[in-house]
């Protein structure tokens, strides 16, 4: 098991462990790039899925701007961007954003159209305002489905934002592609290896996310 | 040696060429990620309880990103289009199995019993009233599979230029050509654009009994 040795050496050696090449530093910026990514993105997706998935129009142009936004390579854009725009946090943040706001986007428009419509029918009728209606009933019943957009993006996002590290910023990519030039395998294999274990992290905590927030009734007839 | 389309050399490739190597190294893993994925969701159907371990696998196997796929899997197979194309087909399940499963699913339990009334046996009563009910839920899960799969090819670069009309970007910031950026950045796009629309054709085709333009809705 090469991959297992590589590994094993990375994170023995204890020079990996401090600076501003330290893991600790590596995993941070990671984690800044990741986060900043996703609250844009969920600022753009969440509110657009919710109104359109509550008015149930909009469904056909919401899945054409979907497929646009997945078929532009992040890769790619990343590059463009970088000589367009030159060093900055922007290019790495634009595709990292396009990624991710067509899962948020699309899921959430498919959970708050799929809502029985009974209890939002009986909400209404007792009277409550559209507002209301959104936040308080169907909100809570989609809010399984909105979670998984929401993990979707976040995944994609922190495994993509390696490629930060090919723009000359920090982040876990780091170790990988520095390790790629460097030939040093033990250093991509280290870098891999943190990158996944940072993505499994992000599944574990949109777990403890979704056991803490969606109501117990909501669960048992999911 | 300056039009958009011309590519400098060392790319050894002519434009089109590089387009026809992108849809293989992206397409293959999503046909490969397809022929896994219809047993594994046969299995999921008939035995509940597999299904969410498998979803869990799945999504783990999603969760590790294709830079350090890739790295991992130089070590057998060199800097290859093959090393490129196995995370992509490993990918493409986290979207296709849910997918099939969902589909074969939906297929309403009378017309199972009338198949079954027909005397159509299990294999027979799978391919010629299960899957073609569940085409809409495949293609859908296709098209993802499919868009995402494209767009993804093009990080191969990273790994000794494997990355098809991706390596253009590596020109382009050696070369200082910009334009070969946008080239690359924006053929990839509209190929996951036709795909997408190519898929969707191919369900029409497919489902001839469907209302056409989701009038039912």
């Amino acid at each position: 098991m090469n991959v297992l040795n590589f590994a094993h050496a990375f994170f023995s050696d204890g020079a990996h462990w401090h600076g501003y090449d330290g893991i600790p530093t590596r995993f941070s910026e990671h984690v800044q790039y990741s986060l900043e990514a996703l609250l844009i993105a969920a600022a753009i997706g969440l509110p657009v899925g919710l109104l359109t998935g509550h008015y149930g129009r909009g469904g056909n142009a919401l899945a054409l701007v979907a497929t646009a936004g997945r078929a532009l390579p992040s890769f790619g854009l990343l590059v463009l961007m970088f000589i367009w725009l030159g060093f900055g946090m922007l290019p790495v943040m634009i595709p990292l954003v396009v990624l991710a706001v067509p899962p948020i986007l699309v899921t959430t428009y498919e959970a708050v159209r799929s809502v029985d419509p009974s209890p939002v029918d009986a909400a209404r009728g007792m009277g409550m305002p559209e507002a209301r209606v959104l936040l308080q009933v169907e909100v809570p019943v989609a809010l399984p489905l909105i979670l998984s957009g929401l993990r979707t993006a976040a995944i994609q996002i922190v495994s993509t934002a390696t490629i930060a590290a090919y723009i000359s910023f920090g982040g876990l990519g780091r170790y990988i592609i520095d390790g790629l030039y460097q030939r040093d395998y033990e250093k991509v294999i280290g870098g891999a290896t943190l990158v996944a274990g940072l993505a499994l992290a992000t599944l574990a905590v949109f777990w403890a996310v979704s056991r803490l927030t969606v109501s117990p009734g909501v669960r048992r007839s999911g | 040696m300056n039009g958009f389309f011309d590519l400098p050399s060392d790319l050894q490739h002519s434009y089109l060429g590089l387009v026809g190597l992108h849809l293989r190294e992206a397409l293959l893993p999503v046909l490969a990620g397809l022929l896994v994925s219809l047993p594994i969701a046969q299995l999921c159907v008939r035995f509940r309880w597999i299904y969410p371990p498998v979803l869990g696998i799945t999504t783990v196997l999603y969760a590790i990103p294709s830079l350090a796929f890739f790295v991992v899997l130089i070590d057998y197979f060199g800097q290859s289009e093959t090393t490129v194309m196995i995370p992509l087909a490993l990918y493409s399940l986290v979207v296709l199995v849910p997918a099939i499963v969902d589909g074969v699913r939906s297929v309403p339990p009378e017309t199972l019993a009338a198949a079954q009334a027909m005397g159509l046996g299990p294999v027979r009563r799978y391919f010629q009233v299960q899957l073609p009910i569940a085409v809409p839920a495949i293609v859908a899960g296709l098209r993802v599979a499919a868009v995402s799969s494209i767009s993804l090819v093009s990080v191969g670069m990273l790994i000794g230029n494997q990355g098809a009309l991706g390596n253009m970007l590596w020109n382009a910031q050696t070369y200082h050509r910009p334009a070969l950026a946008v080239n690359s950045v924006l053929t990839i796009a509209v190929l996951g654009i036709l795909v997408d629309a190519a898929l969707v054709v191919v369900r029409l085709l497919l489902t001839p009994w469907m209302p056409r333009k989701g009038a039912a809705r």
